[in-house]
């Protein structure tokens, strides 16, 4: 055990970073954000969700400034995002005026407009495409022209109602009262327990995507939440985003357009519907993520309605384990802070497992294990 | 960075005015913890952000930083500190206690004694004395609120029948103003007295758990123990810094590998290196 005290740090620091911009430009070729922005939407979709900011070019940026680690571009954006003033909040958002790019329902076959796939990996056979290797822009661009020019344009955007609307008219899923309270923020405000339900969605939204699914998962293999719910609906497409128009609140101005995908999934519980048909019904789970992370916003929804059923012995209903365990700086600063020299604490408990060894071996007590591992206390 | 690009301080006014009134609070109730919206920075959570907010929100142009990592001036992360808040706000900085107005710190208050013209700025990485003994927020919560510390008190007791002494390290809990317990942050037991009617004012930051709370000055902070298993601090006797001959100070234990012998050196390098000097005048 070597205990050196790390001295002179500011030139080692200045000398790390240099390491690490030579190693950001290995090889020939520089990589252009225009690159990352449109042929690796899903790596920035994901950065952005987890951000919890919306800024594609950024979001590049940020990727190109860390070798593409997703841990340290979100961390790059969070920061960003803690210097700038929030000066408007958008309208609120109805995700039935999506306008689609894919849409399906594994609850119902036939539902209105049809189920719509659109571009999804589901159905592709997971093999290396060794062509792409020698790939060339003229073949792409051929491509797009062939494709584009086949297609049939529709004259008006694709919009549908929820299918969750339809269960609704048959008295099948509860209908709940709208809640028009002013959501809470947790960028703002640290949230307290028990959570509202803007706290959690907020939460689960920017929550780490492995997380999430993870803990999702384990509550369909048997630690609470559902075995199997059904994905009433998967919607994918783009929600125009407006803000209240400044001189008169009548009107309202659009900023742009964001990808979304929203996912209902349906959850047999027990309900209270209205008087007498108290029963069994269906329970909604709610995720919704930026771009098209759809097993994300899956398991954001089995997640929501896990939280909407509390049961602290098991981890997907235990509102305190979910939503404070899966915020992305918060867990990867915390491990990454064992790094950081901890001499005077490890002392002070060095100090006492030696005192106390010693005093066991005057008295010929055998208390403590031969390491005195035991006495590992937390002190942090 | 460019330092245009930022205000003064990184964050935006409206936070900083925000943390301050959580710092005014907590003056307000020492001991207790306040929730506060804490902000992420381009500092890891974990490294000392609650400090740092807390840090940003009350400096102004005029003041005077010294930062320590476990008692270190050198230490690469108090450096980094050290440079982010010079960066984004010009401020002078200091390894000289006796000249800092602000002080951050992480796990150690420095050796030399802290007057009514200083903030020291604690880092807390676990703000819950309560934590080991109930891991829900919501129930520790209520128990700060009811005065309900039989558990803190039932951990030490099993800890004196488990090992025949009270086994607890740096971060013992202590009892500020006769009503909250409070986690002084991984202070060792050594520096927990130095908590206990100062002069000066104690402010801890937690920022990844996203609270603050406070030791004003002449404020009563006892560590909890029992009578006949009082409160004891680390052996620091008969040791002496091999740089600067101090003694009855909190030492680094220095292991030699090639020659197996241990010494031992001042924790607070600010402290060693100014009475090496002075020895040598």
């Amino acid at each position: 055990m070597a205990y050196v005290a790390v001295k002179g740090g500011e030139a080692a620091i200045e000398k790390s970073i240099e390491l690490l911009k030579l190693s950001r430009s290995e090889g020939k070729n520089s990589l252009e954000t225009e690159v990352i922005t449109s042929r690796m939407k899903q790596l920035v979709d994901r950065v952005m969700c987890e951000a919890g900011f919306y800024a594609p070019l950024y979001a590049a940026i940020s990727l190109k400034q860390n070798e593409g680690s997703l841990e340290e571009a979100v961390f790059l954006m969070r920061a960003y995002r803690s210097t700038l003033t929030r000066s408007h909040t958008s309208l609120e958002l109805d995700c039935r005026e999506m306008r689609l790019t894919r849409r399906i329902s594994s609850a119902f076959k036939d539902i209105p407009l049809g189920q719509i796939l659109g571009p999804t990996y589901d159905y592709t056979h997971r093999l290396i495409n060794f062509d792409l290797l020698s790939e060339n822009e003229e073949e792409l661009e051929a491509f797009k022209d062939e494709f584009l020019g086949n297609i049939e344009r529709l004259s008006t955007p694709m919009k549908a109602a929820r299918v969750s609307d339809l269960l609704r008219e048959e008295n099948l899923i509860a209908d709940y009262e709208k809640d028009n309270t002013e959501p809470e923020d947790i960028t703002q405000e640290k949230f307290m327990f028990p959570a509202s339900r803007s706290v959690k969605l907020q939460t689960l939204f920017r929550a780490d995507t492995g997380f999430i699914s993870g803990v999702a998962y384990s509550g369909m293999r048997g630690y609470g939440a559902s075995a199997h719910p059904t994905i009433g609906e998967l919607r994918c497409g783009y929600m125009e985003i407006e803000i209240a128009y400044p001189l008169d609140t009548d009107e309202s101005m659009v900023l742009g357009e964001i990808l979304f995908t929203e996912v209902e999934a349906y959850i047999g519980s027990h309900i209270s519907t209205s008087g007498a048909h108290d029963g069994l019904g269906i329970a909604i789970g709610y995720g919704l993520v930026f771009g098209r992370a759809e097993t994300r916003a899956i398991a954001m929804s089995i997640l929501d309605c896990a939280l909407n059923n509390p049961d602290p012995s098991n981890p997907p209903n235990d509102e305190e384990f979910v939503l404070l365990h899966g915020e992305p700086l918060e867990m990867s600063g915390f491990i990454s802070h064992l790094k950081l020299p901890h001499y005077v604490t490890y002392q002070s408990r060095l100090d006492n497992i030696r005192k106390i060894r010693r005093e066991n071996q005057i008295n010929g007590s055998n208390a403590t294990s031969e390491y005195g591992e035991e006495l590992c206390i937390s002190d942090e | 960075m460019n330092e245009n690009d930022y205000n003064f301080a990184f964050l935006d006014e409206g936070s900083k005015r925000e943390i301050r009134r959580a710092i005014i609070k907590a003056i307000t109730i020492p001991g207790c913890q306040i929730p506060f919206g804490s902000r992420e920075l381009p500092i890891g959570r974990g490294w000392g952000t609650g400090g740092l907010q807390i840090t940003l929100s009350i400096i102004g142009p005029d003041d005077i930083l010294k930062v320590i990592d476990q008692g270190n001036d050198d230490s690469v992360n108090a450096i980094s500190i050290k440079k982010f808040v010079s960066r984004c706000t010009g401020v002078e900085q200091t390894t000289d206690t006796q000249k800092a107005t602000i002080i951050q710190s992480r796990h150690r208050i420095p050796e030399e004694k802290l007057g009514e013209n200083h903030v020291l700025v604690l880092q807390v990485p676990n703000p819950e004395p309560l934590r080991s003994v109930e891991r829900s927020v919501l129930k520790a919560r209520q128990m700060h609120g009811d005065t309900e510390y039989s558990a803190a008190w039932l951990l030490l007791y099993e800890q004196i029948v488990r090992y025949g002494k009270i086994t607890m390290g740096a971060g013992y809990p202590v009892l500020v103003d006769g009503r909250y317990v409070m986690a002084p942050s991984p202070i060792p037991r050594y520096d927990t007295l130095g908590l206990d009617d100062a002069d000066c004012l104690y402010l801890f930051g937690a920022g990844r758990e996203k609270m603050i709370y406070a030791v004003p000055p002449h404020t009563s902070v006892v560590p909890l123990d029992f009578d006949d298993f009082p409160f004891e601090l680390e052996n620091v006797e008969e040791r002496v810094c091999r740089i600067c001959g101090a003694e009855n100070v909190y030492f680094d234990e220095i292991f030699d590998s090639e020659t197996g012998e241990r010494h031992y050196q001042c924790s607070d390098s600010g402290f060693c290196a100014k009475n090496a000097a002075a020895k040598q005048i």
